[in-house]
């Protein structure tokens, strides 16, 4: 680790300030930086921790949207998020173990974007509103490829607003070693239709799986993702853990076992 | 019934109190006054020409002390091999340098370059990213096949090729096999890799290098399973300080699983670095130095053939093995893959005729060498293997073509130089069949069925050769060491006694069990007894701790000891009560005169020997300490069956393990609840090899599994709840306990086992699946599913 300063924000707006300073970086859980920076692997200047803004931590109901703040970690969204919207909270409740679940925050995790973290599948499958200190980004337009974002220098996720769907699940095929996703499904019906969010399989990062959407607007159940041939496995991770095509196949599988388990 | 705490039972682990408690003390927790810190630069190309190393920058940085490069160490010795295997055609192996910095040439990743040592680690980490390398990268040698062709890029420019050395074994009955293949009824030939594995003890390594300018003596703390061996090996092949101006001392440490019997260059490198700068001189690995510094395992490829006649007898076995020795030999590597794994060939069969080829390769990669089991595993894995392929090809139950070539008269003279003294195959099967319930199988594939899995039986049976090892057989076969153990055993005036053992504990429970055999032996409460390990000043020699051989060697050494001991007591007993020697005996701490009622306590006997005011001086010295060195007539052989149901997800490839089932034969048991556990932790990290585990480097010799992100080591979710049995074992007949030792059968039985039960349940499912190399990762599942 290289040194560095560090502020202690307790407003966004003080965060928003502290973060204009050259080469200053944001730190949510930390559940990637600090690694990162322990292998010294990245250089800030200056690291403005979020962890004391109570403002940013919340999960809350309103009408048919779940309100949960930016700086909120995944172990509070596993027990706050069950009532109101149960997919959600357990999808939070698989991340990593009890330590990252206490740290990691669910800002965190969607400004970082790693193509095997959980929560862009949630966030693009609910149609997610991502919204920062200057504005409001809808999950369409935010996740733009491994580890990119919308997001803007010094920008901060200050709460993601999930429509509350009629039924969703989430499931995960872990990869063995890191147990991040190999291939997450997220399934979100609604009313006027189902999204289907695929993580931890594409080069791109986060994608939906159209083919898999139509089928299942059509006819919520299994069988309408069974004779769906696999989304090409040639935009797939390729890696020590498994090929492109093993991948594209489980997110076949993934999607039927998500659309059982949404019930 | 044992007692309490005598042999047998299952006391708890007293060292735990600490361990559990952070009031352990390992190499890390020592910090000496005036300490300073090294960080090694190292290598990030697998293989380059060293052109030129300027630290001109980075030794005006702050806080920096010395920066050490290879130039420092030409002078001096190299790390040096302790096991010369000699060749089919009676040649040695050849036995490149191994600097302790690199020079002219870095050959692995992580191959240490530099090492900067500063006031703090910081400055030191700061100082070596000034340091200016100009190496010029060369083509890296990481396949073995392409490392042994014509032209290939040599690791060892001093070599005229790749090949360390091309072994065989028995090479007298090499035309008389390849006859018997011929000749077979039936040939069954499976080709398979044995995983390269990193060890991951919980610790990593740590050295602290000290030096005393007035007595001119240097001390090395490091996480060491056998400090003499150290002191030996850093003392006499590198550094030159006579073992009596060299102290090694390593205190607690938190696994080893082999990876810790090596010397390491870090060791030297702070131990030279005190001396230089007449400062202590602290080194702490990281996980990520770790993973490209630690000395990998295993790491085999090998085609097997096993030849049986019309009756489904075994009549040859002939293996051919490529073995990774990694980009320079570590301590003991060249014994692994030939005189630990060739020796096993036989298994627990009757096999006549074996031949075992092993041609040991240079590559650059991470030093290959022993690690839990280490050259056993390979051994049953391949063998079991190809006779659980033979039974189906055969149409036979895997178990009866077991039976059926079953070794059932002991002593065994195999055909590979070992002798077996002790075993009964049959009675560990009809006990692993009993307690495995087969019976029920075909229901329990049915409920997996429902849930839509596959469900497979795998079975196993196995024979290891422990209590390494008799001095005069492994110096035959080319050791450069002794394989005997110490232990000096010490009683106070006061009556509390001390064993200060060579054989190391490092998880094992070595403070719990010994104490327990001489609690036999004596009838002393267990907290009149101490246990002393791991340092060079206080016991006089220990060969150390691996190949299951702690309880068999430097138990036995303890035993003899604490015998002398209590002759000695007997002695002075006989003179206090004016009785004859032969008329005393010791019952539960007191000393009587056989058929009177005349006694002398333990603590009566003791402050004689200190306070010899009454004492046969004419006959007997005062004092009660006495040393005995132990050294085995035969290895031991402990054996086991084991059984495995998988379940398998044929959708994903996915495995898992729902029941193991054990049945061990480690002769006589010293404590059950310790051997359980050493059970349950070989098997866990054979399931690891099995299903997780893999280090695996990509064509430039880049680590791709370098850390925990990748390199997928067991959890507690990963395994099942194990059945384990060890009762009744058949006692080892050479050795003062009956003991044969515990602590590799699990990691040496296991990773068949799985596999046998993976092909098994992919077979069920109607996949033409007859083989699936570990780590049976889903991915590799699904793939071989795919045909």
């Amino acid at each position: 680790m290289y040194g560095f300063e560090i502020e202690r924000p307790t407003s966004v707006a003080d965060a928003v300030a502290a973060l204009g300073a050259d080469e200053a970086q944001a730190l949510g859980g930390g559940q990637t930086l600090i690694p990162t920076l322990k292998q010294r692997l990245a250089m800030p200047s200056k690291l403005v921790a979020l962890s004391g803004i109570a403002e940013l931590r919340y999960v809350r109901r309103e009408g048919d949207v779940l309100k949960i703040g930016g700086g909120t970690t995944h172990g509070t969204v596993a027990r706050e998020a069950a009532g109101n919207f149960p997919g959600l909270a357990a999808l939070a409740a698989k991340i990593g173990d009890p330590a990252v679940r206490n740290r990691g925050t669910i800002g965190g995790s969607l400004a970082n974007n790693d193509p095997s973290a959980c929560y862009p599948a949630a966030a693009l499958a609910c149609g997610a509103t991502i919204v920062t200190n200057s504005r409001e980004i809808a999950a369409d337009d935010y996740f733009q490829g491994m580890f990119t974002t919308a997001l803007e220098e010094g920008e901060i996720v200050t709460e993601v607003r999930f429509p509350i769907p009629e039924k969703a699940a989430y499931t995960k095929f872990e990869q063995p070693a890191s147990r991040f996703a190999l291939v997450g499904v997220f399934v979100a019906k609604y009313a006027d239709g189902v999204r289907v969010a695929v993580t931890g399989a594409s080069n791109d990062g986060v994608f939906r799986w159209s083919a898999a959407e139509e089928a299942l607007s059509g006819s919520f159940s299994a069988d309408a993702v069974a004779g769906l041939a696999a989304p090409d496995g040639s935009d797939m991770i390729s890696d020590l853990h498994g090929s492109g095509a093993y991948r594209a196949h489980l997110v076949g599988v993934m999607t039927k076992r998500a659309v059982v388990a949404a019930g | 019934m044992p007692k309490d705490n005598g042999i047998g039972a299952s006391t708890k682990r007293r060292e735990d109190v600490r361990f559990l408690t952070g009031t352990g003390n390992y190499t890390d927790d020592i910090n000496l006054y005036g300490q300073a810190y090294v960080h090694f630069l190292r290598s990030d190309v697998a293989h380059g020409r060293i052109n030129g190393i300027d630290t001109a920058a980075a030794e005006a940085m702050p806080g920096v002390l010395r920066i050490f490069t290879g130039a420092d160490f030409e002078a001096l010795g190299g790390l040096p091999c302790g096991w010369q295997v000699t060749d089919r055609f009676g040649q040695p192996m050849k036995e490149p340098k191994h600097p302790v910095l690199a020079h002219g040439k870095v050959r692995h990743v992580g191959d240490p370059i530099c090492a900067v040592v500063a006031e703090t680690l910081d400055q030191a980490r700061d100082a070596a990213e000034a340091i200016v390398l100009d190496i010029e990268e060369l083509p890296a040698v990481v396949d073995m096949r392409k490392a042994l062709e014509e032209g290939a890029t040599l690791v060892h420019d001093d070599l005229t090729d790749n090949l360390c050395y091309d072994w065989g074994f028995v090479e007298e009955n090499k035309e008389a096999v390849d006859e018997a293949i011929r000749n077979a009824a039936h040939v069954t030939t499976l080709e398979l890799i044995n995983n390269r594995l990193v060890p991951n003890p919980m610790e990593p390594r740590v050295a602290v290098g000290d030096f005393n300018a007035a007595s001119g003596d240097s001390t090395l703390y490091t996480t060491s399973q056998n400090p003499h061996v150290i002191r030996l090996l850093m003392g006499a092949f590198v550094l030159g300080i006579p073992e009596h101006k060299l102290r090694v001392v390593a205190p607690d440490v938190g696994g080893g699983f082999g990876s810790k019997i090596y010397h390491y260059a870090e060791e030297a490198l702070c131990t030279f670095a005190a001396k230089a700068l007449r400062r202590p001189v602290k080194w702490t690995s990281t996980r990520s130095e770790a993973f490209m510094s630690d000395a990998h395992a295993r790491d085999h490829v090998t085609k097997i053939e096993l030849a049986l006649d019309a009756d489904h007898k075994f009549t040859a076995v002939r293996t051919s093995t490529l073995a990774n020795m990694g980009a320079y030999l570590s301590t003991f590597a060249p014994s692994i893959p030939t005189w630990l794994h060739g020796t096993l060939m036989a298994g627990n069969y009757t096999t006549p005729l074996v031949y075992c080829n092993v041609r040991a390769v240079f590559t650059n990669t991470v030093p290959v060498d022993a690690y839990r089991g280490a050259g056993r595993p390979e051994a049953t894995y391949q063998l079991e293997r190809v006779i659980d392929k033979a039974a189906r090809e055969l149409g036979v139950d895997p178990i009866e073509i077991r039976r059926k070539n079953f070794v059932t008269e002991f002593p065994y003279q195999t055909p590979v130089a070992v002798e077996y003294d002790s075993g009964d195959f049959h009675r560990l099967m009809d006990k692993l069949e009993a307690r495995a319930d087969f019976a029920g199988f075909a229901a329990r594939r049915e409920e997996s069925k429902k849930k839509g899995l596959l469900r497979g039986l795998g079975i196993n049976c196995f024979i290891e050769a422990c209590g390494i090892a008799p001095s005069n057989l492994v110096g035959q076969l080319g050791a450069r060491a002794g394989l005997y153990e110490s232990a000096t055993v010490r009683v106070n005036a006061t009556g509390g006694l001390v064993v200060m053992t060579g054989s190391h504990s490092h998880g094992q429970g070595h403070e719990t069990v010994f104490p327990q055999v001489i609690a036999e032996m004596t009838g002393l409460d267990a907290n009149m007894i101490e246990i002393s390990h791991g340092d060079t000043a206080n016991t006089p020699m220990g060969m150390g701790t691996y190949g299951s051989r702690s309880i068999a060697v430097g138990g036995s050494a303890m035993v003899r000891a604490t015998e002398k001991i209590i002759n000695k007591m007997k002695k002075i007993a006989a003179h206090l009560m004016e009785a004859a020697e032969s008329d005393i005996e010791l019952r539960d701490g007191t000393f009587s005169v056989a058929g009177t009622d005349k006694s002398v306590a333990w603590g009566d006997v003791t402050l004689a020997a200190y306070v010899p005011h009454n004492y046969p001086l004419e006959d007997i010295e005062p004092g009660l300490e006495e040393t005995a060195f132990y050294d085995p007539a035969n290895f031991t052989y402990p054996a086991g069956a084991y059984a495995c149901e998988v379940e398998v997800d044929p959708e994903t490839g996915r495995v898992t393990i729902a029941r193991f089932t054990t049945a061990d034969d480690f002769g006589n048991v010293m404590n059950p609840m310790i051997v359980d556990g050493q059970v349950h932790g070989g098997l866990a990290q054979g399931i690891g090899q099995a299903l997780l585990e893999n280090a695996s480097y990509d064509e430039n010799g880049q680590l791709l599994s370098a850390s925990y992100m990748d390199y997928a080591m067991p959890r507690a979710d990963d395994v099942p709840f194990f059945s384990v049995d060890h009762s009744n074992g058949t006692p080892c007949t050479h050795n003062p306990l009956g003991v044969k030792g515990c602590g590799e059968a699990g990691a040496i039985g296991s990773t068949p086992t799985v596999v046998n039960a993976v092909v098994d349940a992919l077979q069920s499912g109607g996949y033409k699946v007859d083989h699936v190399d570990m780590p049976v990762t889903p991915s590799r599942v699904w793939a071989a599913m795919q045909g």
